[in-house]
């Protein structure tokens, strides 16, 4: 495998061990607190598909009712009640305030609807149908408020989405990637280091030996010399040197004139 | 980073729609729409002679508008510019696909209920499964 040979390209020493060490303490550290974080994610995420589902199904029952209400209303008040409405758009009186929620670090929208001003519209339909408008609008609020609460989920699941999917990602990342890789440097300056310490002690076994194999050699030529001088001793014991039993030879020769050939 | 998405908190924003008349003329009973000084209102009435250019040009126009934070568009509204619906992926404004009066709701063509869907089958596969 690619991933198993890859390792940091460092200096294999004790030092730098331990920064290693001190790395993958930090990447575990790390991984378990994204783990943690991640399933933090999904349990919101979840929670938030249900209740998607569940909001889902009751939107379209209120728009249901909400568009019967018009049909009602439209019927009572006359078909031109819409060019009314139209007409009298000004500023919008219902409006949404949107705010953070966090979650284990990821801020999650959340939309709220207010009021504010006063209602218009508050004519429509005085000739005739008035309670049917009423009615109507109120349906529409209500349809709005589920509405509203449904765009915040809907927010939500994709922002989450996005979360969980980077989450995962950075997780895997220092599972696969990051720890692997640092495992694997460590083991290589560990075996550095084994084969520095190895080759330390050969040296030193090499040097005892050369050292052993001097001494030896120094021993033996002591033991000469001192074979040699108690030789001599012997025989200056004796009375005659061995050195100057040559000598006297030597220096008969040299030195006496009276020897004429 | 792609989950740094920015979330502005403001104070009141508004809603936009893109429907058709009888769905507009509901909401606008209830007080969500807005005329602003240019007489740039936020919402499009969809009728037989809109034009998807028209419908385009507003949900481009509304998504990148400042103060709204949700798009309520109709189903079939959305139908006709699918593939703008579907590529747009940012989390606010949010997109909302709402039933229609004379067109029947199908959460099939939804493009967050579908992942919805995906992702809450897949996930009862696999707890079924353990």
């Amino acid at each position: 495998m690619s991933g198993q040979t890859q390792r940091l390209n460092v200096v294999p020493t004790v030092t730098m061990l331990g920064v290693m060490k001190a790395r993958l303490v930090g990447a575990t550290r790390g991984h378990a607190l994204l783990k943690k974080k991640s399933d933090a994610l999904t349990v919101q995420f979840r929670q938030i598909l249900k209740k998607i589902v569940s909001t889902k199904e009751l939107m379209g029952e209120s728009m249901k009712t909400s568009s019967f209400a018009l049909t009602e209303a439209k019927y009572v008040a006359g078909e031109n009640i819409k060019h009314i409405v139209l007409e009298n758009v000004k500023n919008a009186s219902l409006k949404v305030r949107s705010r953070q929620e966090n979650v284990a670090g990821v801020k999650l929208p959340k939309f709220d609807y207010f009021t504010e001003g006063e209602t218009k519209n508050d004519l429509t339909g005085l000739a005739r149908g008035g309670q049917q408008v009423q009615a109507c609008r109120a349906a529409y609020i209500k349809s709005i408020e589920v509405l509203v609460e449904l765009a915040s989920l809907q927010t939500s699941f994709l922002t989450l989405d996005v979360a969980i999917k980077t989450t995962n990602r950075r997780v895997n990342a220092l599972e696969n990637v990051v720890k692997p890789r640092i495992e694997n440097t460590i083991s290589y300056i560990k075996g550095e280091l084994d084969e520095l310490e190895r080759e330390d002690f050969f040296r030193l076994k090499k040097i005892q030996g050369y050292k052993k194999r001097e001494m030896e050699r120094q021993r033996a030529s002591a033991k000469q010399f001192a074979e040699d001088q108690s030789a001599v001793k012997v025989s200056l014991q004796k009375g005659i040197s061995v050195n100057s039993a040559h000598n006297f030879l030597s220096a008969g020769m040299q030195k006496d004139e009276d020897i004429i050939f | 980073m792609a989950n740094k998405v920015q979330v502005p908190t403001r104070n009141s924003a508004l809603i936009a729609m893109i429907a058709d008349e009888d769905t507009i003329t509901g909401f606008l009973l209830a007080g969500v729409g807005n005329v602003d000084l240019r007489r740039k209102t936020n919402y499009l009435i969809v009728d037989s002679k809109t034009t998807v250019k028209q419908i385009e040009e507003a949900f481009k126009e509304f998504t990148t508008r400042e103060d709204i934070a949700i798009v309520m568009i109709s189903q079939y509204v959305a139908n006709m510019i699918r593939f703008l619906v579907d590529s747009y992926n940012k989390p606010v404004p949010a997109i909302l696909e709402i039933p229609s009066k004379d067109h029947p709701y199908d959460p099939t063509h939804d493009s967050v209920l579908s992942r919805v869907k995906y992702l809450f089958s897949a996930e009862s596969v696999a707890s079924g499964k353990r």
